[in-house]
């Protein structure tokens, strides 16, 4: 059987989205307030990342039984 | 659409040093950058281990579920001509770029998945050309063959000198660097993994550009007051344009040239671009039908394009809004400019660097940043494997190399890999070099191509349509798209690359209005040749070996079995009614 796509695609967003995280936790406000509006969008996109990612890696384990 | 979009943007990326894009990257967007590389490298790395015949190689196995070919399909088209010259449209067209989806792309991949994919698919043929050889004959096989070789090589050299130009531009990096580095990573991920790879890349790179763009839109809108405040500021720019209502309408303008920024009226917007050049596109350019022909099953082949249609019909919120936003944040004032070119006016490809620069930190930039990166690559790739296809199976197995076993094709097609990225890296310093290399692909595509659709059509809806016929039309086809080339010009242009070297009788709008019109001649000129020259010839095959290539003589498919939201019909006219009710909208 092949590589499911949906492996390395769950795998990629959930780093990314860690990745993202731990950025906007660590990052100065200020660049949110010079950018995007005063919005912690790598927080906040960063959530949304890792929880693509989680969903997929989900579907890819279900996809296997 | 590939023949409008990859050549008009790439003269002008770059600035004028007034109000230059230039991104300051931190170490996490490098990290981010890094992340998806190694991932594009290890998909390739573990794809071949799976990898054992040419089959393998050139169409993965026919063996993919549909929605993995529907994203590759839409992802194969999604290169960053299309990211970066669609936010370009946006400002410079406004919301009538969404023709390009709704009226340029929609109809013609429910027609592709409906009527079109079961003669290619079931025909057995590798690859579009010799779908050709089998329906027609062999000249007209290796006319298409050779042609559409020589535009994808040039094609991937054109996205690699792209990727060069803006990476340089906006980021200060290396040409040759560039270059070089894109070139070897898509080699790699190729040679080792083949178009179940490029597939695989190309799903990644779809949810890569939605995820990486969508905040970018949001950000914008929020920005500007949401969508209300976007039509106000645009109905404000279309006045100071003197076209009002120009950016906020697809079709209320259309009744005249004067009153669109496109220059373009109704008819050859519908004709030209709708049905010739759609058609032509997204019906017979391999490129996109090798993802369909790598589906498991007919009803997955057919379901591949109609599933695409979907994200496709949606698209234009993530690649058009971004040009739409920009310009109406310009209009607003308060802090955003245009880009500009060296000559003062509005640098619109600049437009999505420009975006991510204003609203995307540290972090999100690297996201955005890795979306177009990965678009530009996936154009890339995508032409690579349809060039190593078309190449091994309808000019080295046929001509070159009779009989060849099939460890020995899946050697040819790496090999032709490295050639063929060597060639695009030749190219891509052409283009580099001389500027008029654009135009000159701009025409090859309208003269070679736009004619093709007819032959297609032809082919498997008329029987009686011969080898002669197809073969002579396509050149009658290609002489009547010179001749009218040479007969306009795009208004204010010198005579010459852009037309009128038979004299400028007809003058127009835009070089994409003329090249409308130019595809509209192409067309006719090959139906009427291939018709008239069809009936004048003796058939040249048998009703018995057209069984399975033309439509009146192939077994109607039945649908049992699937469930009825799953079948193509089903799923072609839902996406239809959409696009309908788009155009509707938004009038």
């Amino acid at each position: 059987m092949h590589l499911d796509v949906r492996l390395p695609l769950g795998l990629l967003f959930l780093l990314l989205g860690l990745v993202l995280i731990v950025y906007g936790f660590t990052s100065r406000p200020a660049i949110y307030v010079q950018h995007s509006l005063g919005l912690n969008v790598n927080l906040f996109w960063g959530a949304v990342f890792a929880l693509f990612g989680a969903v997929i890696l989900a579907l890819t384990r279900r996809g296997k039984h | 659409m590939r023949s409008l979009h990859h050549v008009p943007f790439l003269a002008t990326i770059g600035g004028s040093g007034i109000h230059d894009v230039i991104l300051q990257l931190a170490g996490v967007d490098y990290l981010i950058l890094g992340v998806y590389l190694a991932f594009v490298i290890a998909i390739g790395w573990i794809l071949r281990k799976y990898l054992k015949t040419s089959a393998d190689f050139f169409e993965s196995g026919r063996s993919l579920p549909a929605w993995v070919c529907a994203l590759g399909f839409i992802g194969a088209n999604l290169g960053a001509q299309e990211v970066i010259g669609m936010a370009a449209s946006g400002a410079k067209y406004g919301i009538a770029t969404c023709h390009f989806y709704w009226l340029c792309a929609i109809p013609a991949m429910v027609f592709v998945g409906v009527f079109m994919m079961p003669f290619y698919y079931g025909s057995k043929a590798h690859s579009v050309p010799e779908y050709l050889k089998f329906r027609y004959d062999e000249k007209t096989r290796a006319f298409n063959a050779l042609s559409f070789a020589v535009m994808t090589v040039f094609s991937s050299g054109i996205s690699m000198h792209a990727l060069a130009l803006l990476l340089h531009s906006i980021l200060g990096v290396d040409y040759g660097l560039c270059i070089a580095v894109s070139s070897l990573i898509v080699l790699i991920y190729i040679y080792t993994g083949g178009l179940t790879s490029a597939i695989y890349n190309e799903v990644l790179q779809f949810f890569l550009i939605v995820f990486g763009l969508l905040p970018l839109v949001l950000l914008g809108l929020k920005d500007i007051g949401g969508w209300h405040g976007l039509t106000t500021q645009l109905q404000g720019y279309s006045t100071a344009q003197g076209m009002p209502g120009a950016w906020g309408h697809l079709w209320a303008n259309m009744g005249d040239t004067k009153a669109n920024p496109m220059g373009i009226e109704w008819f050859g917007l519908v004709m030209g671009g709708g049905f010739v050049g759609a058609f032509g596109y997204w019906c017979t350019d391999f490129l996109v039908i090798q993802r369909a022909m790598a589906a498991k099953d007919m009803s997955s082949a057919r379901r591949t394009p109609l599933l695409a249609a979907f994200p496709k019909m949606f698209f234009p919120a993530l690649v058009i809004l971004p040009g739409m936003l920009a310009v109406a944040l310009f209009q607003r004032g308060a802090g955003f400019n245009l880009p500009l070119a060296a000559d003062g006016t509005p640098n619109y490809n600049m437009v999505v660097p420009a975006m991510l620069a204003q609203y995307f930190p540290n972090g999100m930039l690297g996201i955005g940043l890795t979306a177009l990166m990965a678009s530009f690559m996936s154009g890339m790739a995508g032409n690579v494997t349809a060039f190593n296809t078309v190449f091994t199976y309808d000019l080295y197995q046929s001509y070159l190399h009779k009989g060849a076993s099939d460890a020995h094709l899946v050697r040819v097609g790496r090999i032709t890999t490295v050639v063929g990225l060597l060639i695009s890296v030749a190219c891509a310093y052409a283009a580099r070099q001389y500027n008029n290399i654009m135009d000159m692909l701009q025409l090859v595509f309208a003269f070679v191509n736009a004619p093709l659709f007819a032959v297609f059509l032809l082919g498997m809806f008329w029987r009686r349509a011969t080898g002669n016929g197809a073969f002579f039309g396509l050149l009658l086809g290609t002489l009547s798209a010179a001749v009218f080339h040479g007969l306009s010009l795009p208004a204010g242009e010198a005579v010459g690359i852009k037309g009128g070297w038979l004299g400028a009788h007809w003058i127009f709008g835009s070089s994409m209005a003329q090249n409308f019109w130019v595809y509209i001649f192409a067309f006719v000129g090959c139906f009427v040749g291939t018709t008239v020259i069809s009936l004048a010839t003796p058939p040249n095959k048998t009703d018995d070996q057209l069984r399975g290539l033309v439509y009146s003589l192939t077994e109607k498919i039945r649908d049992v079995g699937t469930k009825w939201y799953a079948r193509p019909a089903v799923l072609g006219v839902v996406v239809l009614a959409g696009a309908v009710a788009l155009n509707i909208i938004f009038w």
